[in-house]
């Protein structure tokens, strides 16, 4: 059953994938990757990682994926416009990746797995969020305060940016 | 297989019911709706079909189902029909989550059954919170889809705006969760059990009746920001008639309109259980257990429990409607402003002193 689910959505996720790079109308492309994400939802549900899943959808589908909807309506791309010249660079990337993934697949039967097949490492009796949230303020204490400052500069980045003339008598929204 | 299979059954059977009793509401709201209004601007209202107008939203819908479907020409087709289904889902899939009555548990075939939630799931109110963010995709899509200036603007500003709101709705709702401590609307709801003081709007202490913990901030971002999330009056402004015709569903018509009006008040609905279990105790009732314990008829309790969830969610809808028949419409520009430079600050202030209180005065 379980298996059945999982090939279901990778499936859906390996079609939805090509059609967000394949389909000529962007909007079209923008609605691949919509399906796509929620493909990647439920397969974090599967994986018993409800949070994950929850978070997946507002963080990708609900916020930058409109965003990204909102930029295709805006600039009323050309249909044709997108690929021009791409074609051998995207060819080059694109062999390279499939050679690879076809080696790695070949090298999987002579590798032993990482994680024994079967075993699902437990959090005893708390929450999936609580367990997330546990690790993520004393293990990962550091990674998490670099990426907070990241996205903090970035925020600051963005606002200099649309604000040029910061200082001067900036013009009420 | 077969507990599969009746597990199946027996929840389509809970989706059916409860879809049943959304879709009676919303045909009630659009009757009370006009029924209020008319009151409040000195008018009857609707009279004419049925007695004092009681059939109306029954016309409505007939008049709706028969009028002819028109697709403009030039519109993308596939996506034109697409986007008011997707609306109509979104709005009807976030009731999941909803717990109407009491935590109780029932055993039919064998299975243990929650009789009023469809799902109790330990993500609960995230998962309102990612269903309320696709339903800007069907407002989007239909205003591109349409072919039309009116209806693309009326899509990008509502993007805009469902975008900026659900910011202050998702911080708005945080002071709530560290104080249950858990992301399940029946926990929440079932935290706050016990007389209103133990509601999170008031915040009492188990031990206490003063409000140290209270939301009452929070409770004010969440209402204000959910009004502007499904697009009610006063920031209506993806369908400001006297600018955009009719907003995003301009070029709409017959039961395609209609899903767009139903997904509209359908999601009136879901912000209202969904502010009434967070802030206002959802199925509790404002005094400790209930009357039909108190003589004697504790298997009817949940009788008492329904009715106080569904008095409390006709509140929100009355204010929903008072609005509309108070308030002027915002400019473009304030409602942006109001929601980035004076919502976004409240809720942030209100988390930060919401964990100052819970760490010296633990609960």
């Amino acid at each position: 059953m379980e298996q059945a689910f999982f090939f279901y959505f990778a499936f859906v996720i390996a079609v939805a994938a090509v059609f967000v790079v394949a389909v000529r109308n962007p909007i079209y492309s923008a609605l691949s990757l919509l399906i796509m994400f929620f493909h990647v939802a439920g397969l974090y549900v599967t994986l018993n990682a409800e949070f994950l899943a929850a978070v997946q959808i507002i963080v990708y589908a609900g916020a930058i994926l409109v965003l990204y909807l909102f930029v295709v309506m805006l600039l009323n791309l050309r249909q044709d416009d997108r690929y021009h010249r791409q074609w051998p660079m995207a060819a080059a990337v694109g062999s390279t990746l499939v050679i690879e993934a076809i080696i790695l697949t070949v090298m999987k039967g002579w590798t032993s797995p990482v994680v024994a097949p079967g075993t699902e490492t437990t959090v005893g009796g708390i929450s999936n969020t609580a367990a997330i949230g546990d690790v993520l303020y004393s293990t990962y204490m550091f990674p998490f305060e670099v990426a907070s400052l990241i996205l903090l500069v970035a925020m600051i980045g963005a606002i200099l940016l649309a604000k040029k003339d910061i200082g001067g008598d900036a013009p009420q929204l | 297989m077969t507990e599969l299979s009746l597990r199946l059954v027996v929840s389509l059977a809970q989706i059916l019911a409860e879809m049943t009793i959304v879709m009676i509401t919303v045909a009630t709201m659009t009757y009370f709706e006009r029924k209020v209004l008319g009151w409040m601007q000195d008018r009857m209202g609707p009279m004419e079909v049925g007695p004092y107008g009681l059939l109306q939203p029954i016309a409505d819908g007939i008049k709706l189902f028969f009028k002819e479907d028109i697709i403009p020409a030039g519109a993308s087709r596939a996506m034109f029909k697409l986007a008011p289904v997707l609306t109509m889902i979104v709005a009807m899939i976030g009731f999941a989550v909803i717990p109407f009555g009491p935590d109780i548990t029932m055993t039919m075939f064998g299975l243990t059954i929650k009789p009023f939630v469809v799902a109790d799931i330990n993500i609960g109110i995230l998962y309102v919170l990612a269903i309320a963010s696709i339903g800007a995709y069907g407002i989007i899509l239909g205003g591109w889809s349409s072919n039309s200036k009116y209806s693309l603007l009326g899509g990008l500003r509502s993007a805009a705006q469902v975008i900026s709101y659900e910011l202050n709705v998702g911080l708005a709702i945080v002071g709530v969760l560290l104080l249950s401590g858990t992301l399940s609307l029946v926990q929440i709801t079932e935290a706050q059990a016990g007389g209103f003081w133990h509601w999170f709007i008031w915040g009492g202490r188990p031990d206490g009746f003063f409000p140290i913990h209270t939301q009452i901030f929070a409770f004010v971002v969440f209402v204000i920001s959910a009004v502007a999330e499904t697009n009610r009056i006063p920031f209506d402004l993806p369908e400001a008639e006297s600018e955009l015709v009719a907003g995003f569903f301009t070029e709409y018509s017959g039961m395609r309109f209609a899903f767009y009006v139903t997904a509209e008040y359908a999601n009136m609905l879901l912000v209202s259980c969904v502010a009434a279990s967070l802030f206002l105790g959802g199925w509790n009732a404002p005094y400790p257990g209930t009357i039909l314990e108190y003589i004697g008829l504790e298997q009817l309790a949940w009788i008492e429990h329904i009715m106080w969830f569904t008095g409390k969610v006709y509140l929100f809808l009355f204010l929903f409607i008072w609005l509309r028949a108070t308030l002027p419409r915002l400019r473009y520009d304030q409602l942006m402003r109001f929601g980035w430079k004076v919502m976004l600050p409240i809720a942030l202030a209100n988390i930060v002193i919401t964990a100052l209180t819970l760490y010296f005065f633990p609960r």
